[in-house]
C-alpha cells in the first residue's frame, strides 16, 4: 500500500527533478505531467535525467493554461496512468513542481494509511465561501467561457457581460452540485477511479470543459458524488493573496514552515536554496505525528493581505497615498485640540499635562513657529518647528506629528491667530477632539499694553477668523468630537466642561480633578468689551458679559473645587 | 484623463526618446561587455563623475544583491575612476565630455542605454551615492523581488530617497574606499516628509528630510524631490522624464495605492553627506551643471559653511530595513 504522487510541472525543471527523486526515494510511485509549453528539447532532457528512477512515468502532455481545462485533463491522464500502472497505490496525491514536502514522506504515508477511506479535498459550495476574486463565483458554473482570460481579456469580459445581459444560462448536468476548493487534493483509489471510470464522464467533461477555472471545481464537485468520507481540507499548505495568486515561500520562512507541521507546502521560490536543502537533502526532522497546524503562516499572510488592502491608519508615504475618504483613519491616533483655553487660564498646558499625562503642545500652528511641548525646536521624527516647513503642507505636518508620536496622546492649542487652513481637516477627522471657548482670544488683548486702536483692529480680525472657524466646525461634514462654549457660558462653571473633556482623553484613572487651572484675572473684562462696542466693534463670540461682573476669578481662587482626599 | 492630454504625454515621451537617441553620440564606449548579457539578467545603470572613492563599495553592494551587469556613463572623470570601471569584469562603461546639464542631468544618456540594452530586463537606475533597499533585502536576493513583481504583474517599484548623514560635522570622519558609507552616515530623519500628487504625471512628489530641514527651511517649496522609481522592468518604449523621479508612460508612476492599502516599496539610502561632500559641493557650484541653476548646491555651500551638523536630537540611527518599515518609510505591501 502506498501513496502515488501526480506532479504537474511547467517551469524550474531542475527543482522538479529534485522533488521527483525525493518522492521516489521514499518509495512513492510518481507520474509527471510536463506542460506542453515546455520546449521539446528541454522536455527530453528532463525525461532523460529522470530515466534512472524506478516507478516513475510521464503522462500525455497537455497545454495547461491557468483557468482552463488543460489542467484537469492533465490530472485525469496522469491519475489514470497512476492507477493502472501502480496497482498498489491507495491514495493519489496531486502536487506541483513547486510543492515541497515539509515532513518525511513516511509520515505522510503513515498518516494516510491510518485513514484508508478518507479523501482529502477542499470542497465547498459556491454560495457559502467568499474565496473568489473578481466576482465570478456561481457564474463560473452557469456561463460559457470560450475565451482565454490571460490572452483575450477583452473578449472574456465582453462575453461575460453579454451572457449576463441576455440571461444566458448553461444547463448543469443532473446530480451535479457545483463545489469548489483548492486544486491540490489527495484522493483514494476508490473515489478517483469512480470519477475517472464513470459512464457519464464524457457528459461531465463536456460540461466542465467550458466552466471557468475547472481545476478548482472538477474533482471537488465529482468527489462529492462518490466519496464516502470527505475531509474538506487540502493537505497542501497553499495561501493566496488578494489577487488570487499563491504566496511564495523563501529561505527566511524556514522556521515557519518547520513549525507548521504541514505535509506539503506551495509555492516555493525555485532559488530558495536553503529550503530545498533543509527539506529534501537531509530530512532528519524527528517525527512527532502531529496534525498540520498552519495557524502562524495563516496569520502572517492574512496580515500581508490586510496591509496591502487596508494599510496602516494615518500613514501617508511613497506607496500609500489614499484618496480623500479612503484613508482608513485620517490620522494615526486620537488627539485633542483646545481653542481659547490657554488664553483664559494661566499655564493651561502645564496643568493639562499634569491632569492627563498626555503630551501638551502650545499653538502648533502659530504664525511664528510650531510651539512644541517644552519649547523643543524639533520633535519626534525630526519634525522641525519651522513655520515655513509646516505651512507648505499643514496637513502633512499634522499627520506626520501624529504618526511620529503614535502611542502617546497629543494635545495642542489652536486659535484664530494660527494657520486657518488646517481647521477644515481637523473638523472632518474622527480622531480629533475639539474644545473651543469662543471669544477667549480677547483676553490677551485685554491684558496687553497696546494702543486701543490697534487692539480694536486686531479684535475685529480675530473675531472674523474665529467666526469662520466655528462655521467650519459646525458644518454637517464634520466628524470630530466638537464642543463649543461661549466664554461667558464657560466661566460660569469652568470645572464641569473641563472634567468632561479630560475624562474623554481618558489617560489617567477616572478620579475627579484634584487641581483646577488658574483663570486669568478678568476684573474689568466686561468694561473692556464695552469699550470695544463703544468703538463700533461688537464682540459677540464671547457671549453676554455684564459690564461690571462679579470678579469670578477671585472667588475661584479661594475655592477648592471637587477635591477628593483619600 | 482626456484623449488630448494622453496624446500630449505620448508626444512628450517620443520627444525624450528621440532626444536620448540623439544624445547617444555623446557617448564613447570604453569597455563594452554587453555580449555577456544573458536573458533575465539584472542591471544597474549609473552616471558618475569623480566618484572613484565610492565605486568599490557601490559595486560590491549591488553584486551581493545579485545584480549581473553594470552600465556606467562616466562624465569626464579626472580621478581614475574610468580606468577602475573599465577593469571590472561585469561593467560596461561609456565616457563623455559633453555637458551633464544639456543631457538633462544625465538622464538622456541613461534613457539611451536603457533603450538599447535593458529591453525586457529589470533595470535599477541609481547614482553612485545611492544604496537600494527593499523589503527582506537581508534574506532574499534582488531576484526574489523581481520574480515576485513579475508574478504580480508589477512593472515599476518605488524607492524613496532617504538622506543619510553623520552625527557631528559632515567632514569629521574620513571615508575610505570600500568602506560601508552607512558606518559614517548612519542617521536619518524618520518623519518629516510632505507628499503631494503631481497631476500631470501621476507620481507623488515627496519633499522633506534633513535637506529641507536645514538647507531649505526658508524656501521649502524649492527643496529637492525625494520620490524615485529606480527599479523598472524596462521596455524600449519607456523613458525617464526628470531624473528617476518619474517616467512615461504615466502608469509606471502609479507605485502607490490610492484606496487605503500599501503597495510594496523600498528606500534609496542617499549617502551624499560624507567628508567628500564639501569639496564636491564647491566643485559642482563652479561647474554649474546641476538642476535648477544648481540652487541646491548654492544652498549647501551656504549651509555647509555655517553649521555642517545635520544631526538633531530626534534623528534616527539606521538599523535595518525592518526599522524603516515600522517607521512607515517603506512597506512590504503584500509580500510576506
Amino acid at each position: 500500500m502506498s501513496v502515488g504522487i501526480v506532479m504537474l510541472v511547467h517551469t524550474a525543471l531542475g527543482r522538479a527533478e529534485q522533488l521527483a527523486r525525493h518522492w521516489a526515494k521514499s518509495g512513492c510511485p510518481v507520474v509527471i505531467h510536463v506542460d506542453k509549453i515546455v520546449p521539446q528539447d528541454k522536455h527530453d532532457a528532463f525525461v532523460f535525467a529522470l530515466s534512472d528512477v524506478p516507478q516513475l512515468k510521464f503522462s500525455r502532455r497537455h497545454r495547461c493554461e491557468w483557468g482552463t481545462w488543460g489542467l484537469v485533463a492533465a490530472s485525469q491522464d496522469a491519475s489514470e496512468l497512476m492507477l493502472s500502472e501502480f496497482p498498489d497505490v491507495r491514495h493519489v496525491y496531486l502536487a506541483s513542481g513547486s510543492c515541497m514536502p515539509l515532513r518525511p514522506v513516511d509520515e505522510l504515508v503513515a498518516y494516510l494509511t491510518e485513514r484508508p477511506r478518507t479523501d482529502f479535498i477542499e470542497s465547498a459550495t459556491t454560495a457559502d465561501v467568499p474565496w473568489t476574486v473578481g466576482g465570478l463565483d456561481e457564474e463560473r458554473f452557469t456561463m460559457h467561457f470560450p475565451f482565454s482570460w490571460r490572452r483575450n481579456r477583452y473578449l472574456f469580459d465582453k462575453f461575460v457581460d453579454f451572457q449576463r445581459f441576455f440571461g444566458l444560462k448553461r444547463h448543469i448536468p443532473n446530480g451535479v452540485v457545483p463545489h469548489m476548493g483548492s486544486q491540490w487534493w489527495c484522493l483514494t483509489r476508490q473515489t478517483l477511479s469512480a470519477i475517472l471510470q464513470d459512464p457519464a464522464r464524457r457528459n461531465y467533461d463536456r460540461y466542465f470543459r467550458r466552466v471557468w477555472i475547472p481545476d478548482e471545481s472538477y474533482f471537488q464537485t465529482l468527489a462529492r458524488l462518490y466519496s464516502t468520507n470527505i475531509e474538506s481540507r487540502s493537505l497542501t499548505l497553499s495561501k493566496f493573496d488578494f489577487q488570487g495568486k499563491p504566496h511564495i515561500f523563501y529561505d527566511d520562512h524556514l522556521q515557519l514552515l518547520r513549525r507548521s507541521d504541514c505535509f506539503v507546502a506551495r509555492k516555493i521560490w525555485p532559488n530558495a536554496e536553503r529550503l530545498y536543502q533543509a527539506f529534501l537533502d537531509n530530512p532528519n526532522v524527528q517525527s512527532n505525528g502531529t496534525e498540520p497546524n498552519p495557524g502562524k503562516i495563516d496569520r502572517i499572510f492574512a496580515k500581508a493581505v490586510d496591509r496591502r488592502t487596508r494599510g496602516r491608519p494615518g500613514l501617508f508615504m511613497q506607496s500609500r497615498y489614499p484618496n480623500f475618504g479612503w484613508e482608513n483613519g485620517m490620522t494615526a491616533g486620537k488627539y485633542s485640540i483646545f481653542q481659547g483655553f490657554s488664553e483664559l487660564f494661566q499655564d493651561f498646558e502645564g496643568w493639562l499635562a499634569r491632569a492627563t499625562g498626555a503630551q501638551v503642545h502650545g499653538h502648533l500652528y502659530a504664525p511664528e513657529r510650531a510651539e512644541y511641548a517644552g519649547g523643543q525646536p524639533v520633535i519626534n521624527g525630526a519634525l522641525s518647528d519651522n513655520a515655513n516647513l509646516r505651512d507648505i503642507n499643514p496637513r502633512a505636518f499634522l499627520t506626520n506629528l501624529l504618526w511620529n508620536t503614535r502611542g502617546e496622546r497629543q494635545c495642542f492649542q489652536y486659535g484664530p491667530r494660527d494657520n486657518p487652513k488646517i481647521n477644515w481637516y481637523f473638523a472632518r477627522d474622527p480622531n480629533a477632539q475639539i474644545s473651543v471657548i469662543s471669544g477667549a482670544w480677547a483676553v490677551p488683548l485685554f491684558k496687553s499694553n497696546a494702543n486701543f486702536a490697534d487692539i480694536r483692529k486686531e479684535a475685529a480680525r480675530l473675531q472674523k477668523l474665529e467666526s469662520k472657524m466655528l462655521d467650519e466646525l459646525r458644518s454637517p461634514d464634520s466628524k470630530a468630537r466638537i464642543r463649543i462654549w461661549t466664554m461667558a457660558e464657560f466661566i460660569e462653571a469652568p470645572m464641569e466642561p473641563l472634567q468632561v473633556v479630560i475624562d474623554e482623553i481618558g489617560q489617567k484613572s477616572s478620579r475627579r480633578l484634584a487641581e483646577a487651572p488658574r483663570m486669568e484675572d478678568l476684573t474689568g473684562f466686561g468694561q473692556f468689551l464695552q469699550n470695544l462696542k463703544n468703538q463700533g466693534m461688537h464682540p459677540y463670540l464671547m457671549g453676554d458679559f455684564p459690564v461690571d461682573p462679579v470678579p469670578r476669578s477671585a472667588r475661584n481662587r479661594k475655592r477648592k473645587p471637587y477635591l477628593v482626599k483619600k | 484623463m482626456g484623449v488630448i492630454r494622453s496624446y500630449r504625454l505620448r508626444l512628450q515621451r517620443r520627444r525624450w526618446r528621440i532626444r536620448a537617441f540623439r544624445k547617444r553620440r555623446d557617448l564613447r564606449p570604453v569597455a563594452n561587455r554587453t555580449d555577456q548579457i544573458k536573458q533575465g539578467d539584472l542591471f544597474v545603470f549609473s552616471t558618475q563623475r569623480n566618484e572613484g572613492v565610492r565605486l568599490p563599495y557601490f559595486l560590491k553592494y549591488y553584486r551581493d544583491m545579485g545584480v549581473n551587469h553594470f552600465f556606467f556613463v562616466d562624465n569626464d572623470s579626472t580621478d581614475g575612476s574610468l580606468d577602475y570601471l573599465a577593469r571590472q569584469p561585469d561593467v560596461s562603461v561609456w565616457t563623455t565630455r559633453a555637458s551633464y546639464k544639456r543631457a538633462r542631468f544625465g538622464i538622456d544618456w541613461m534613457n539611451w542605454l536603457l533603450m538599447k540594452y535593458a529591453h525586457g530586463h529589470w533595470a535599477l537606475t541609481v547614482d553612485p551615492d545611492e544604496l537600494f533597499l527593499y523589503p527582506f533585502c537581508d534574506t532574499r536576493p534582488l531576484r526574489a523581488l523581481t520574480d515576485w513583481l513579475d508574478a504580480s504583474s508589477i512593472k515599476s517599484f518605488s524607492a524613496m530617497l532617504l538622506d543619510m548623514y553623520p552625527k557631528g560635522r559632515i567632514d569629521a570622519q574620513p571615508y575610505s574606499p570600500g568602506q560601508d558609507p552607512l558606518e559614517i552616515a548612519s542617521w536619518f530623519d524618520s518623519g518629516n516628509y510632505t507628499i503631494e500628487r503631481n497631476p500631470k504625471f501621476g507620481n507623488l512628489w515627496i519633499q522633506g528630510g534633513p535637506r529641507a530641514r536645514v538647507f531649505f527651511k526658508d524656501k521649502p517649496a524649492l527643496a529637492p524631490a525625494l520620490n524615485k522609481v529606480p527599479l523598472v522592468k524596462w521596455d524600449r518604449r519607456y523613458a525617464y522624464v526628470s531624473s528617476t523621479h518619474n517616467l512615461l508612460p504615466r502608469g509606471l508612476n502609479l507605485v502607490y495605492d490610492e484606496w487605503g492599502g500599501e503597495k510594496a516599496s523600498g528606500v534609496l539610502m542617499h549617502t551624499k553627506f560624507l567628508d567628500t561632500f564639501s569639496t564636491k559641493a564647491e566643485e559642482e557650484l563652479n561647474r554649474k551643471q546641476h538642476y535648477g541653476a544648481s540652487r541646491e548646491y548654492l544652498a549647501y555651500a551656504a549651509g555647509v559653511k555655517e553649521n555642517p551638523d545635520l544631526w538633531c536630537k530626534w534623528s534616527e540611527k539606521y538599523i535595518n530595513w525592518r526599522q524603516l518599515e515600522i517607521l512607515g518609510l517603506m512597506s512590504k505591501g503584500n509580500w510576506a
